[in-house]
């Protein structure tokens, strides 16, 4: 009988590889995956703690690779970034699957598990894509535009080239405030940072005076390019969430 | 800068430009390449939406909206009695660098009244265009809506430094303009465009030569008439924006429902709703013939002159032809299945990869994320048996499609809405 295992590990990347890499050396069969701080409930499971190894992640990774073209790529990197409790359940068959496949599976939709995964994809995709629409620079005194956001996956790695080639010539932070890191451009390159006290919104003695100016600006903006006769709030609300409004400066 | 001006002209010239509808930002090559400000590569970004749910992708201003002409459906028209407001040059320019640091735009729509004449008022815009790149740096998107009449000379020039230009026609009969825009006349407006149109086409010549050829209008151009204002049917419209597609290789014609500012008798009177239903459904035929392979003339013609408002224009299509369906999703080409309503392009494209690996039934197409409710009646499947008799009831549907993947299921929506 197989007993169900549950391998525990510290929720990065390298991490999810080494369960993989587990997995395929002792031929598991029965098996959960959680983070480190998510619960354990199986009372009756086997609970091993996985090691990060680097080398390890390494040689899965490069056995993925081999096997994978871009979108399976893409689709495994990214449905890890959306950190949906369980989801790397559906990687790890996704990665079976691609092993074990003699064809190239990236077209088989209906199959549940590229289903799945292309599904996720469109999820972080969307929230990817808001964010790049969605973040609102405020000019610091100190000459750096910072946005906070608080996106529902963990995009920040998806939006940096976006930014870094777009505000080429100014210094900026994109800081997320749910997961408590953001990306510092410094005209150079893009680092990963973290804050002690992040920013808030509305804090207005950091920001230097034209900035209050220009936010007044662009809310006046927004508000005369509507055309009143035309207004259609459900249309308004599908495309601009409540939950984003917080650092919509044209919300606030 | 003295700002409280600032705001009130923004008001007003912000006001002024809301009803011409074109916002996208879309189809440039300008990529941010010398270490300068800001990129318009690939698809542009919706930045927000304003209350009327339209994209906010612009600042859409107008330089001024003082006017030597009078065209009655345009609330800067010479006999209106309005505050009167205009921009300097470094004004714009200010603003749109501002604006595009703060990641609210994608770049700057500039259109204008006429101030004195048309090259005198062209020439302002150019040089707000120039202003921006030269100085600036400046990579965003920018479009300039020509003034009718502008001389060859500068038309060339804001193609060097626009993105996109546009001159619009501004009403679908050449009847339409003699009554409602006595000032102008067709001739004005498809000049400016044919110079365009050649100036695009002599880039793309030297381009072949020399990569270092300077962009020239990299998003082209595109016009835009107003639905509603002449009495015109929708064949009338479609064939106009047809015509302008092919002789001039149009991007985009835009429809824009007449929004009643007026009590001018020409006009519907203030108070008439808006045409968006209507102006919807142009929108939807004009996405059937550029991207679904349809010919204007299936859809319009003299038999049918108008639109359908309760149905899309691919279901009226479709009724209209039974002796075309069931199309066969496992064996049709895929221009067939782009033609049965409630399919989209991305859908069929799906169908056609998917078919690789087996045989498709009905739940095959709700695995791939394709609604059926409206194609199920068009479609022959692997499925034995009538598909309304499998369905038990559409709550059921409704149920699986929102079934946790809530966010995808506002796009399949938006796309039924949408076909
Ligand atoms: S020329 Fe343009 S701005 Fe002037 S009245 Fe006509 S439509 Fe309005």
């Amino acid at each position: 009988m197989n007993l169900l295992k549950i391998l525990i590990y510290d929720g990065s990347f390298e991490g999810l590889l080494c369960c993989i890499f587990r997995i395929y050396e002792q031929k598991i069969l029965v098996f959960k995956i959680v983070k480190k701080n998510e619960p354990l409930s199986d009372l009756f499971a086997e609970n091993i703690e996985i090691h990060t190894d680097e080398v390890r992640a390494q040689r899965v990774w490069s056995g993925i690779q081999r096997k994978a073209g871009k979108i399976s790529i893409e689709r495994i990197l990214m449905a890890f970034l959306s950190e949906i409790q369980g989801e790397e359940h559906t990687i790890i068959r996704y990665v079976q699957y691609l092993i074990d496949s003699k064809r190239n599976i990236e077209d088989n939709l209906s199959h549940p598990v590229v289903q799945r995964l292309q599904d996720v994809v469109k999820m972080v995709n969307r929230e990817r894509h808001r964010m790049k629409a969605f973040v609102r620079f405020q000019l610091l005194t100190d000459g750096i535009y910072y946005s906070g956001i608080e996106p529902d996956f963990n995009v920040l790695p998806l939006i940096k080239d976006h930014f870094a080639h777009r505000y080429a010539d100014q210094q900026w932070i994109i800081y997320d405030l749910r997961r408590n890191y953001g990306l510092y451009y410094d005209l150079k390159t893009v680092s990963e940072m973290e804050l002690e006290i992040a920013p808030k919104a509305n804090a207005n003695n950091i920001f230097q005076e034209e900035e209050i100016l220009y936010q007044e600006l662009w809310k006046k903006y927004f508000k005369h390019t509507n055309i009143e006769s035309r207004k259609n709030t459900a249309l308004h609300i599908r495309h601009v969430p409540k939950r984003y409004w917080k650092y919509l400066t044209e919300k606030m | 800068m003295n700002w409280e001006k600032i705001v009130d002209k923004l008001s007003i010239l912000s006001d002024a430009a809301k009803y011409d509808v074109s916002c996208a930002s879309s189809g440039s090559k300008r990529s941010n390449t010398n270490k300068g400000l800001g990129d318009a590569r690939g698809m542009g970004i919706c930045h927000t939406y304003t209350e009327d749910g339209r994209c906010v992708s612009l600042l859409k201003i107008l330089l001024t909206n003082h006017c030597i002409f009078d065209c009655a459906y345009c609330t800067s028209r010479k006999s209106n009695d309005i505050k009167r407001a205009a921009f300097t040059v470094q004004e714009v320019v200010d603003l749109t660098i501002n604006f595009y640091r703060r990641n609210y735009i994608e770049g700057l729509f500039l259109s204008s009244g006429i101030f004195k004449d048309a090259d005198f008022t062209m020439e302002r815009l150019v040089s707000i265009a120039k202003k921006l790149r030269t100085e600036h740096k400046f990579n965003g998107y920018i479009h300039l809506k020509a003034i009718p009449g502008a001389s060859k000379e500068l038309m060339n020039l804001a193609a060097l430094y626009a993105d996109r230009l546009s001159v619009n026609i501004e009403l679908p009969t050449i009847e339409g303009l003699k009554e409602l825009a006595p000032d102008k006349n067709r001739a004005d407006m498809e000049r400016p465009m044919n110079d365009l149109k050649t100036g695009i086409q002599i880039y793309k010549e030297e381009k072949k030569k020399s990569r270092f050829t300077p962009l020239f209008a990299p998003a082209g151009q595109s016009t835009q008439m107003v639905v509603g204002a002449s009495g015109e049917s929708d064949m009338q419209i479609l064939y106009t924006a047809k015509y302008f597609y092919q002789k001039y290789h149009l991007k985009r014609v835009y429809y824009s429902g007449y929004v009643p500012i007026s009590t001018d008798t020409r006009l519907p009177a203030i108070g008439t709703a808006v045409p968006m239903v209507r102006e919807n459904r142009l929108y939807q035929t004009d996405w059937l013939v550029r991207f679904y392979g349809f010919k204007v003339e299936e859809i319009v013609n003299p038999n049918f002159p108008d639109l359908e408002l309760d149905k899309d224009p691919k279901l009226a299509w479709a009724l209209r032809h039974p002796e075309f369906f069931p199309v066969d999703i496992n064996t049709a080409e895929l221009w067939k299945i782009y033609r049965v309503p409630g399919i989209g392009v991305q859908s069929a494209l799906k169908i056609v990869k998917a078919r690789n690996f087996q045989k498709l039934r009905l739940d095959h197409l709700k695995q791939l994320g394709i609604a059926t409710n409206r194609a199920q009646y068009f479609i022959r499947t692997a499925s034995p048996m009538n598909f309304q008799a499998e369905l038990p009831s559409k709550g059921i549907e409704q149920l699986v499609l929102s079934n946790y993947h809530g966010k995808y299921k506002n796009i399949v929506q938006q796309q039924l809405s949408l076909f």
